[in-house]
C-alpha cells in the first residue's frame, strides 16, 4: 500500500512543482500587491476602491453569463447528436469542432473584426442582396459573438465526453417503458450530462469573464470589461497594486459563484443515486 | 522526509535543465530591441532589411519585441519581466526615464555616425535630454487629421471634425490617454502640457462628450480600418496618414488650426543593459547614411538624419505631410514629460471617461 501511495505521489511531482512555480507564487504575489501601496506599506485602499467600477463588473458577468447561455444551447444538441452518431463521423466531427483550436485566439478575433465591420465581409455579401447595411463592430452584441465563437469548443467537448458515457440501453430501456422524447430527456439524458454541462459552463464563463482582447478588436475598446481595467491598470498605467486588487475580487467572485453550482452538482448527483 | 529530499531532487533538476537551456544561446551574442510595432524596415518593397543585415554583418542574434504606446514600454521595462539593450521611446518618456535614473549614457565613441543626426531634433535643442547624453533621434513628425474625401466633403481644418455627430461610428480615437488628452486640451485651447486640473477636467468633459461617437479606441490597427474605408476620420502620426495614403488614395491628412502635437522618437539603452555594446553598434549601423536612407524610406516618417535627408526623392522632401514648413511646424507642441501627480489625475480621468459609464 505505502509502495502505492509513494508512486502516485512520485507521479504528481511534476504538476506539483509546476503548480508552485507558476500559480502558488503568483496567487501570492497578487495577494501581495492587492494590499499594498506603491511603497510598500500595507493597506485596504486597493480593495475598497474597487466599488468604483461595480459597473464594469456587471457588464463583463452580463456578458459573459449571455455567452455562456448562448453555448449551451448550440452545444448540448450538437454533443448529444455528436455523442451518439456512428464512431467514424465522430472522429470526423470532433476534428471539425477542435479544427479552430488550432488556430491562435487572436489571429481568429482580429479576423472577425473584418468580417463584422460596416464595409466588412459579411455586410459587402448581404449588400450584394440588397440588405444591409448593419451596424456589428464595436457593441456587446459583436463582443458576444466573439465570445460564443471563440469558446464554443470549450463547451462542447465537456458535454461530448460526458454524453459519450451514457449507457445506450438506458435510453432504450426508457423508450421501452414508455418514456417520450421529452422525458427521456428531462429524466435519463440532462441529470447524466449535468457534470459536463457544469464544467462546459466553467470553461465557457471563466474566460469570457477576463477577456480583454475580444472587447479590444471587437468592442473598439468600447465596451469596457474587467479584463480591460485590470490590463489599462498593469500595462498602461503600471500600477499592480489595483490591477492586483481587481483580479483577486475577480477571482473571488468566479470562485464564489463556481462553488455555488458545484453544490448544485453534487445534490443533483446525489437525488440520482436515491 | 522523503517528501523533502524529492523536492529538493525535482528543483535541482529544473535548475540544471533550465541552466543547460540558457547557455545554449550564450555563445552567441544577442541585442534585445525593444520597438514600436512596424517601426523598421524590413525588406519589403526592395528596401533593405536592417535587422537581417545588421545580424549578417556583425554576427548578433537580434531580438525583437514590440510595444504600442511609450507607457506600455515602460511597464514592460520596468517589471522586469525581460531585458532590453535598447528602446525606441518618445521624448517625453525619454524625460521620464532619465528622470528616474533608468537610462546609461551612449559612448558615442562607437557611434561615429552620430554626427549625422540634425541638432534641431536633439535633447539638448528640445529639453528632453538637456546634455544629449542618452539618445539618439531616430525619428520626428506631427500628429494630424486623416479624413476619407469621398465621405467628408466639407472643409476639414479642425479638431472639431472628431466630434461631428454625423461621423457617429466612423470616427477613430488613440488608445492612449495622453494622446486623446492632446487633441482635447489644444482643441479647447490649452497647453498639451497643462498641469492646471481645470484644464484637465475641461479637456476630459469633451472627451466624454466625444465617446459615443467614437467607433473604436485603436493604435496600430487604424491604419488598415482607414485604408479599407471603414472610418472617415482618426488622428494619426503623419508617417502612418502617407503610408494610409498611398493605398487608398481618398485619404487626405491635414493639420489642424488649433495645433497639434510634435514628436521625437529616440533610441536609448536601458540602465544595466547586458549588450550595451551591441546596442552601441546597432545605433552606429542603422545611422550609417544608406541604411537610414533605407529605413526611413520604409517606415515614411521625418528623418532626423541629414544625409539621409539629402538622398530622398524630390516627391518625399517636398511633401508637406512629412516635411511640413516652418510655419506648420510652428504651431505644433512637444510632449513634456508631466510631474506624477498631473499623470496620475490625468489616468484617474481616462479610467473615468473608458470605464466610467
Amino acid at each position: 500500500m505505502i509502495g502505492l501511495r509513494n508512486k502516485t505521489k512520485l507521479t504528481s511531482a511534476p504538476y506539483i512543482v509546476w503548480m508552485a512555480a507558476f500559480i502558488i507564487v503568483p496567487l501570492a504575489m497578487i495577494i501581495f500587491f492587492a494590499f499594498t501601496r506603491e511603497d510598500g506599506t500595507p493597506t485596504i485602499d486597493n480593495i475598497i476602491g474597487i466599488g468604483r467600477w461595480l459597473r464594469v463588473f456587471w457588464n463583463s458577468f452580463c456578458l459573459a453569463f449571455l455567452s455562456t447561455a448562448i453555448c449551451l444551447v448550440i452545444a448540448y444538441p450538437m454533443a448529444y447528436a455528436l455523442s451518439r452518431s456512428k464512431v467514424k463521423k465522430q472522429r470526423t466531427l470532433l476534428v471539425l469542432i477542435t479544427l479552430p483550436m488550432w488556430m491562435s485566439f487572436l489571429l481568429k478575433t482580429y479576423a472577425l473584426m473584418t468580417l463584422l465591420e460596416d464595409t466588412g465581409i459579411i455586410n459587402n455579401l448581404l449588400r450584394m442582396i440588397g440588405l444591409g447595411p448593419y451596424h456589428m463592430i464595436n457593441t456587446s452584441g459583436a463582443v458576444v459573438f466573439g465570445m460564443v465563437y471563440d469558446f464554443l469548443p470549450f463547451m462542447i467537448l465537456p458535454l461530448y465526453t460526458v454524453m459519450i458515457k451514457i449507457d445506450h440501453s438506458l435510453l432504450e430501456a426508457a423508450d421501452d417503458l414508455g418514456a417520450n422524447n421529452r422525458k427521456t430527456l428531462m429524466k435519463i439524458v440532462l441529470p447524466l450530462s449535468l457534470p459536463g454541462i457544469i464544467s462546459g459552463i466553467t470553461m465557457v464563463f471563466v474566460p469570457s469573464v477576463s477577456s480583454f482582447v475580444i472587447s479590444r478588436f471587437l468592442g473598439g475598446s468600447k465596451i469596457e470589461l474587467i479584463g480591460d481595467l485590470i490590463e489599462y491598470n498593469f500595462i498602461q498605467k503600471h500600477n499592480p497594486h489595483i490591477g492586483s486588487a481587481l483580479s483577486l475580487i475577480l477571482m473571488i467572485v468566479i470562485l464564489i459563484l463556481m462553488g455555488i453550482m458545484n453544490t448544485f452538482d453534487d445534490e443533483e448527483i446525489g437525488e440520482m443515486l436515491i | 522526509m522523503k517528501k523533502i529530499i524529492l523536492c529538493v531532487v525535482l528543483l535541482v533538476i529544473v535548475t540544471v535543465f533550465s541552466g543547460t537551456l540558457s547557455s545554449c544561446g550564450a555563445n552567441r551574442e544577442t541585442l534585445n530591441l525593444f520597438n514600436w510595432g512596424a517601426y523598421m524596415s524590413q525588406g519589403d518593397d526592395g528596401l533593405m532589411d536592417v535587422v537581417g543585415e545588421f545580424e549578417k554583418e556583425f554576427g548578433i542574434k537580434v531580438n525583437e519585441q514590440y510595444f504600442d504606446s511609450n507607457e506600455q514600454m515602460y511597464s514592460k521595462l520596468i517589471s522586469g519581466s525581460a531585458e532590453f539593450d535598447l528602446l525606441i521611446p518618445s521624448e517625453y518618456m525619454i524625460a521620464r526615464l532619465i528622470e528616474e535614473d533608468r537610462l546609461e549614457p551612449l559612448n558615442f565613441a562607437a557611434i561615429p555616425n552620430y554626427e549625422y543626426i540634425d541638432d534641431a531634433y536633439k535633447g539638448s535643442t528640445w529639453g528632453y535630454d538637456s546634455e544629449d547624453k542618452y539618445s539618439v533621434p531616430y525619428t520626428w513628425g506631427l500628429v494630424g487629421l486623416a479624413y476619407n474625401t469621398k465621405q467628408i466633403t466639407e472643409p476639414v481644418d479642425s479638431w472639431d471634425m472628431l466630434w461631428n455627430e454625423k461621423y457617429k461610428d466612423k470616427i477613430l480615437m488613440f488608445f492612449n490617454p495622453r494622446d486623446c488628452f492632446g487633441i482635447a486640451q489644444k482643441r479647447l485651447g490649452y497647453s498639451m502640457n497643462s498641469t492646471s486640473r481645470d484644464e484637465l477636467d475641461a479637456a476630459a468633459e469633451e472627451l466624454k462628450k466625444q465617446r459615443p461617437l467614437v467607433s473604436a479606441y485603436i493604435q496600430d490597427e487604424m491604419m488598415e480600418k482607414m485604408i479599407s474605408g471603414e472610418s472617415y476620420l482618426t488622428p494619426c502620426f503623419a508617417g502612418d496618414g502617407v503610408t494610409i495614403m498611398d493605398s487608398n488614395e481618398d485619404v487626405n491628412v491635414v493639420f489642424p488650426k488649433e495645433g497639434y502635437n510634435i514628436f521625437v522618437d529616440a533610441m536609448v539603452i536601458p540602465k544595466g543593459a547586458k549588450n550595451k555594446a551591441n546596442a552601441e553598434k546597432f545605433i552606429n549601423f542603422i545611422n550609417r547614411p544608406e541604411v537610414a536612407l533605407n529605413n526611413i524610406l520604409y517606415i515614411q516618417y521625418s528623418t532626423p538624419h541629414t544625409e539621409a535627408y539629402k538622398n530622398l526623392p524630390e516627391e518625399i522632401k517636398s511633401n508637406k505631410i512629412i516635411y511640413p514648413d516652418g510655419e506648420t511646424i510652428a504651431r505644433a507642441e512637444g510632449f513634456k514629460h508631466l510631474p506624477k501627480e498631473t499623470s496620475d489625475y490625468m489616468d484617474d480621468l481616462w479610467q473615468e471617461i473608458k470605464f466610467g459609464n
